[in-house]
């Protein structure tokens, strides 16, 4: 009890917290995106503008941002590795795992299958826009209520599922529950509590 | 990382086929088949054309005539959940709602869906096959458990759309564009069997198309369902699967059209059933004959002659469905 308290208090001093910290990597991704633009071997090769970085506008979490991208940078690339929003997972990169699962205009939708040039103009909502302030939104409230989860590297993905449904219909059955986050696989086999917890984010939603 | 391409979104057909004249040029509708293949390197491209700015080609409409014109970048979720395709093509809506995952159905599209490349694992991974252009199929006496029990020749893979066995059991059209003007096509006939064109899935020519998908009027007494056979029970491709679209006078089937899926390189369409079912009264006699017709002809590979009982159980059960409206 007391290592732990000394250890709350060390963060506090030195005002270094895992989510200041993420933030500021954030900001550091972004700037060495830009500057590797100016290396990029794209103009060297002589390469007609399409292949140039473009800019596109993206509300994502409700922050309006400018970003320049490459053609080929899936959604997925430049919310994790240029924005540091690692709520969205890496799994397969080919549309079958769902650890990757954001919400396009409030619809759920794979990051890894959509490029970053085709969302333009897209209100993005990743796990961390769930977060009310440092408090749990209520789908995330759900599942660690009903302990959803093991390794929990699904679990993000998961959760924007269940997000994207409750903000479609808020009174889902256990069918309509088990079939919008049938395209999340969870490796642990979570899903019993998964499904519970969906049922329980809507009750909070409600409530 | 994908590898590199340029990328140009047009805003009109004309321009998005001039852009797709040129060398390696793809077409991104959802993206959701085309990004997959790029980052396997299935296939290379240069550049990739996206046609959704073109909005002219996302809506579902009813005609002057009664007939419903779909377009092409309209979602599998719209498709599954559209009122009207729900209640007069009850077959495509099921086999609309059985694609893939929520979040494939949201952002693919029901062009796309009949458009998309072979699943074969042989196709998707580093073998050079006959499809590709080489020499062999290396399904043909390899693992060959998901490959066809017809069609097949000198390529074995089963068509993966869910829609299109329905669409062509609804005898749908599908409006196509390209460089030589409109065309349309029914969708029986839009995927190339193998033994006439081994490394092509569709009719479509270079820098063509597809921007609709026409569905006539259904008549009084029209019935159909839509049924996927799985190894497990979400996001997978048909093992077996089956569009009937069968029109009803009584308990008599005057006419319709039988079409299987997982079963071939192409929709299939069982004329073996047809012959049994349309003229007869769908008793219990008539659909164990029509489901014995259905597999008589099978050539199973080495290993998916599991598929033969597995198409006759199915089409049993889905007659006897039907039947009881």
């Amino acid at each position: 009890m007391e290592k732990k308290e000394k250890h709350k208090g060390c963060q506090c001093d030195c005002g270094f917290t895992r989510r200041g910290f993420l933030s500021s990597m954030g900001a550091g991704a972004v700037a060495l995106a830009a500057s590797g633009k100016i290396v990029t071997p794209a103009a060297a090769a002589g390469v007609k503008a399409p292949m140039d970085s473009l800019s596109i506008q993206l509300m994502i979490n409700g922050r309006s941002q400018r970003l320049l991208v490459e053609p080929r940078w899936s959604l997925l690339y430049v919310l994790r590795e240029h924005l540091g929003l690692t709520g969205v997972k890496i799994g397969c990169e080919r549309g079958e795992c769902g650890a990757c699962t954001v919400l396009i205009n409030d619809i759920p939708r794979y990051g890894c299958l959509t490029l970053a040039v085709e969302a333009e103009g897209s209100k993005i909502t990743t796990l961390e826009g769930l977060m009310q302030g440092e408090d749990l939104g209520p789908v995330q409230q759900a599942f660690v209520e009903k302990d959803a989860f093991q390794c929990g590297y699904c679990t993000p993905g998961q959760i924007m599922a269940v997000e994207g449904l409750l903000r479609a219909k808020p009174r889902p059955s256990v069918a309509e529950i088990q079939r919008e986050v049938s395209g999340n696989l969870c490796r642990c086999g979570a899903y019993v509590n998964i499904f519970k917890a969906a049922d329980r984010a809507a009750e909070l939603k409600r409530s | 990382m994908m590898p590199n391409f340029s990328y140009i979104r047009p805003e009109s057909l004309q321009e998005a086929i001039t852009h797709l004249g040129s060398a390696d040029a793809r077409l991104h509708a959802g993206g959701t088949d085309l990004l997959p293949c790029l980052r396997d390197q299935v296939f290379d491209a240069k550049k990739v054309v996206s046609i959704n700015g073109i909005n002219d080609l996302r809506s579902i409409q009813e005609t002057e005539d009664g007939s419903l014109r779909i377009g092409a970048l309209t979602t599998i979720t719209e498709v599954a959940e559209n009122p009207l395709i729900r209640e007069r093509y009850a077959a495509l809506a099921q086999a609309a709602a059985e694609v893939a995952s929520p979040q494939l159905r949201h952002q693919g599209t029901i062009g796309g869906n009949l458009c998309q490349k072979p699943r074969c694992w042989y196709y998707r991974g580093e073998f050079h096959c006959l499809r590709k252009g080489g020499k062999i199929c290396y399904a043909k006496g390899g693992e060959n458990q998901f490959h066809c029990i017809f069609g097949g020749k000198g390529c074995y893979i089963v068509h993966p759309s869910d829609t299109a066995p329905p669409l062509a059991a609804f005898a749908a059209k599908i409006n196509i564009v390209g460089p030589k003007g409109k065309r349309t096509v029914e969708a029986a006939v839009f995927h190339v069997e193998p033994s006439k064109d081994v490394t092509r899935e569709t009719v479509l020519e270079p820098a063509e198309i597809v921007t609709e998908i026409l569905l006539p009027r259904p008549l009084q007494g029209l019935r159909s369902s839509y049924r996927k056979v799985r190894a497990r029970q979400a996001w997978d491709f048909a093992l077996a699967g089956v569009a009937l679209v069968l029109q009803f006078q009584g308990n008599k089937v005057t006419k319709g059209r039988v079409v299987l899926c997982g079963a071939a390189p192409v929709p299939w369409r069982s004329y073996e059933v047809e012959k049994v079912v349309i003229g007869s009264a769908l008793d219990d006699a008539t659909i164990s004959r029509a489901a014995a017709a259905a597999v008589k002809n099978a050539k199973p590979l080495e290993k998916n002659d599991y598929k033969i009982p597995l198409f006759q159980g199915m089409l049993e059960e889905e007659l006897q469905k039907i039947k009881n409206g």
